[in-house]
């Protein structure tokens, strides 16, 4: 029996009936990463011995107690941006090559007392830069899709590791749509909650103000179940907040359209100009038509500081990496040139590390925002871009004493070519668009899959496409459960499966 | 170049004023370390006392220590410095070893506390120098370099520093000297900075320039690094003073550049031109929040607050009548005030204050910088003056007492049974040593009455030498004087 397409709560079911062990999820998890992965290269590393082994324990937790946590001898992927204490972490980068992490980030302290199952670490775009896994230090990710085209970025290994069942779910991050855009590409759930939700401890940094880990999952109530298991406050991260947590996966579970009736719907006409696939366009308004149809208050928004966050986002969040890849100096992690043989200095040392420990892109941003952080420069970009910031925070602000939620696509495109964009950094930077505001006002916000677009590369083939809400601030539960509703109508898992 | 040079150039030299601007990094007596719960603690072994935190590892988070915003918040009070109620934290980005993340975490734009003054004493006149600002924030670590190799310790990286920056108000390194005193003892008093200044624990950067008098505009400043003595502060200075002078009387001109001074030659010389080169590009720190006080945090801290040296030292000339020297050194320790007042309150007006304050002073504080032993309790102490003003033992007496005190903890009175050093009063006792020595000095009393005064001394000396020390010598000379006013009259 393939035990490897299944959800986490058709798994959670098996366990607490006893049909299953979670030994055996595991297994066929392991069997079909053995025979696919290969294919689809989503994984980084595995660690088989470690995976059986949680499977056991968890298994004699299931046998002992009658009430277990959710991700119990669930078999999850990891990007390697986690920290995991005594397992490489590499963020896909050669710099961290032999960094072996001596302490668990708090989202894995966290998974392990749920009794989780570490499978392995997903490949990324080497510090979360980029929007293709394309910028990875180690190998290229396939979209499950089609294999000639990228999953998207920089959760590109996880969206592809859940997408093509490789695993029951993943945990990613999120700086400008590093969660939502790849699950669009990928088709399946991609959740960012609000920015202080989730703690950043044992995360490696990318832009501070801006990451936030998220959940990929094959179907809302799953990304429900995962967000439940993580959020919270944590004492070793003081940008987390003691907001309120839900039982998110019971506040799913009852969602039915009748929470639509009256629910009122914005979208925001700058998502929908110059830019956007003409099928995507069409495939969303599709889905504003069924809300509406439930009952939903549809109305045009305007967010008329989107068309600066693009540019905003790019000056944030190079110049918080700037100085939060200093560190990454040759002198404790991984790349030291050539072992410090034949070097002179100090200086040389540091250039030397740092410019064959890196990659273009890292390199590109740290030069960026080197820059816009410079004496003389500091005001005309950093200063002015954190102003922008807070123009957008308001734009949406005053939106939602209008709407509950705000309707939108994730992606202007589905998932392109490999190669198609990666010497053309401009246009990869717009494959953020619609997600980097979201990360700008710290707001919550889910990629569902809305649907397929005919495949233009293969007869016969689709790309899943993606919608994405927009809700308040910390307000998940709404935005699950307007998601749960559309995803039943929608059917998305039952009518379209990876090519693999 | 040599002063020398210019001889006929003196009225030009006093034509100079200095400008001076103090830096003073202060660390925080705090547990633990700024931004992670490591012990804050000096002197482990190397790389033993630090977490993911302050080894700057990937992912790691720092969070604020209230206990380093509490002591900051208590120097600023106490230096009369504007406390801001939010203030932020920024990122200070440079490369070195011992800066493990690549940028300290200080305080930019937003510091917890800005604009006041401290006042010191200069000629004997108060001068107020500005405070343009106090913040907080993170050492470094330490590089260790042996032989060819260097390592790097982090245990301090991650401690808790204020930085406390003055104006340009200070007009010579004598001044300097008294500002940066002030400061240390306030800090050290109020237990919030141990103020070592050898361990590092207390340190100084000076900014110089100099200007004709008169002159508006400032002259361009260098940065002096690395002094780390009072006594190097006042050289460092005065040395950097003269060297600017000579170079602009030489018709050159001052460049801005830090310099470090070297104490073994006495001189100052410029930092390699790249170590300094640095555009910190300072930002916010996204990892914190907005440090925000409200009033009862500050309130509190504000009743913590203790009587600082500087009005100590004004009550004890106004209340006490004590010179300025004399409360100076009373005050410079706390505990050796806390004493001292401890003691007049045992005394409760018994004794003149000017005498405790003679005994604590002359004898107290002298004989523990001589010998090695323990501060006696004030009550014995006190036990003892009053002996020695009460007249059951004389000052030599008080003196050998005192000795034994400190060496072994015992009670004074104790020690006068056991040493038999009581004062013999007694005027029967006194007469017949006295008859005694006269009867052994036949002629030199002869020369006495004969008119030869000056032998008067030498009979006290006698009669002393007699009673081995005890006798009260007040009333040796009064009886010894009755005797020899008889003898002179005739009598006896």
């Amino acid at each position: 029996m393939d035990l490897s397409n299944l959800t986490i709560h058709q798994i959670n079911d098996l366990l607490k009936y006893r049909e299953v062990k979670s030994a055996d999820i595991t297994n066929s998890y392991i069997e079909r990463i053995k025979k696919i992965d290969p294919v689809i290269s989503a994984y980084l590393y595995t660690d088989f011995e470690e995976a059986l082994s949680n499977a056991e324990a968890a298994d004699k937790i299931i046998q002992k107690n009658k009430d277990f946590p959710y991700l119990t001898g669930i078999p999850l992927s990891i990007k390697d941006i986690f920290l995991i204490k005594g397992k490489k972490t590499t963020c896909a980068s050669k710099i961290l090559n032999n960094f072996i992490s001596p302490y668990d980030a708090t989202v894995i302290k966290r998974l392990k007392k749920n009794n989780y199952v570490f499978i392995g670490k997903t490949n990324m775009d080497e510090f979360a830069m980029g929007s293709s896994t394309e910028n990875s230090a180690y190998k290229i990710t396939k979209n499950p899709f089609d294999l000639n085209r990228v999953p998207g970025g920089s959760s590109g290994g996880s969206a592809a590791s859940v997408s093509a069942d490789l695993c029951a779910g993943s945990f990613g991050t999120d700086t400008g749509g590093s969660v939502r855009q790849p699950a669009s590409l990928c088709g399946v759930v991609g959740l960012k909650p609000t920015y202080g939700l989730i703690s950043r401890y044992g995360i490696i940094a990318f832009s501070s103000s801006l990451d936030q880990a998220g959940v990929i999952a094959n179907d809302v109530l799953d990304a429900a179940i995962m967000l439940k298991a993580v959020a919270g406050f944590d004492e070793k991260d003081q940008t987390t907040r003691k907001f309120e947590i839900k039982d998110y996966p019971e506040i799913v579970k009852r969602a039915d359209k009748s929470i639509i009736k009256g629910l009122r719907v914005g979208i925001p006409v700058e998502f929908f100009s110059e830019g956007l696939d003409s099928k995507i366009h069409s495939k969303i308004m599709e889905i504003k038509d069924l809300l509406k149809d439930l009952g939903a208050q549809v109305v045009n928004i305007t967010l008329p500081d989107t068309k600066y966050s693009v540019a905003a986002y790019y000056v944030i969040a190079t110049s918080e990496a700037s100085s939060n890849l200093e560190r990454y100096d040759g002198i404790r992690f991984g790349g030291r040139f050539n072992e410090g043989k034949g070097i002179q200095s100090l200086d040389e040392l540091y250039r030397k590390s740092r410019e064959s420990g890196f990659g273009k892109e890292v390199k590109r941003r740290i030069i960026l925002g080197t820059f816009a952080l410079s004496a003389g420069y500091y005001d005309a970009y950093y200063k002015k871009a954190s102003l922008v910031r807070k123009l957008i925070i308001k734009n949406y602000k005053d939106s939602f004493n209008d709407v509950d939620i705000i309707l939108g696509p994730t992606s202007p495109t589905p998932a392109f070519l490999i190669g198609e964009k990666i010497s053309d950094p401009l246009s990869m930077y717009l494959s953020d668009i619609y997600t980097i505001s979201v990360n700008l006002a710290y707001l919550p916000a889910l990629s569902l899959p809305a649907g397929v677009v005919d495949n233009p590369t293969k007869k016969g083939g689709v790309l899943p496409i993606g919608l994405q809400l927009i809700s308040p601030w910390t307000t998940e539960a709404k935005l699950l459960s307007v998601a749960k509703v559309i995803e039943d109508e929608v059917k998305f898992r039952d009518k379209y499966t990876p090519v693999i | 170049m040599n002063k020398n040079n210019y001889n006929d150039a003196q009225d030009d030299l006093h034509s100079f004023e200095a400008v001076i601007g103090l830096e003073v990094h202060s660390q925080l007596l705090t547990k633990t370390k700024m931004f992670c719960s490591c012990q804050n603690i000096f002197g482990k072994e190397p790389n033993s006392m630090v977490c993911p935190v302050c080894l700057g590892l990937p992912g790691a988070l720092p969070v604020i220590n209230l206990e380093g915003v509490r002591l900051a918040v208590k120097a600023a009070l106490a230096l009369n410095i504007g406390i801001n109620k939010k203030s932020l934290f920024a990122r200070k980005n440079y490369f070195y070893p011992d800066l493990p993340k690549g940028y300290q975490i200080s305080q930019y734009l937003d510091p917890v506390s800005s604009n006041g003054y401290l006042a010191i004493e200069t000629d004997g006149a108060e001068k107020r120098i500005r405070i343009n600002r106090l913040h907080i924030e993170e050492d470094a670590g330490k590089l260790i370099h042996i032989g060819n190799e260097s390592y790097v310790d982090l245990n301090r990286a991650g401690t808790p520093l204020i930085e406390i920056v003055s104006e340009p108000d200070i007009s010579s390194p004598k001044e300097a000297v008294s500002y940066l005193k002030e400061l240390r003892d306030i800090l050290v008093y109020l237990d919030i900075s141990d103020g070592n200044m050898e361990e590092g624990s207390f340190r100084c950067d000076a900014n110089i320039s100099v200007r004709r008098k008169g002159a508006q505009k400032l002259g361009t400043r260098a940065e002096i690094k690395n002094v780390n003595s009072f006594k190097f502060v006042e050289k460092a200075i005065d040395y950097e003073i003269d060297r600017q002078i000579d170079v602009i009387l030489s018709g050159g001109n001052v460049i801005q550049e830090t310099r470090l001074y070297d104490s073994k030659e006495n001189v100052t010389r410029p930092m390699r031109g790249k170590e300094e080169a640095h555009d910190y590009r300072y930002f916010e720190e996204p990892d914190l929040p907005p440090l925000i006080l409200d009033a009862e945090f500050i309130s509190d801290i504000k009743k913590s607050i203790t009587e600082l040296p500087h009005a100590k030292r004004k009550r004890y000339i106004k209340e006490y009548s004590l010179t300025e020297k004399d409360s100076e050194v009373l005050t410079q320790d706390k505990n050796i005030a806390h004493y001292f007042e401890d003691i007049i309150r045992l005394n409760n007006g018994r004794v003149e204050i000017k005498k405790i304050a003679n005994w604590v002073i002359n004898d107290l504080l002298f004989a523990l910088k001589a010998k090695e032993g323990n501060i006696p309790k004030q009550e014995d102490f006190f036990n003892l003056i009053l002996e020695v003003e009460n007249s059951n033992i004389n000052k030599n007496a008080g003196k050998i007492v005192l000795t034994e005190m400190l060496l072994t903890g015992k009670k004074p009175n104790d020690i006068i049974k056991e040493k038999n050093l009581a004062q013999v009063s007694d005027e029967k006792g006194i007469e017949d040593t006295i008859k005694q020595v006269f009867k052994e000095n036949q002629k030199e009393l002869e020369d006495l009455i004969g008119g030869k005064d000056k032998l008067f001394g030498f009979f006290v000396g006698e009669v002393m030498k007699k009673t081995r020390g005890k006798a009260n010598p007040q009333k040796v000379n009064e009886i010894l004087k009755k005797h020899i006013e008889n003898y002179k009259k005739g009598g006896n």
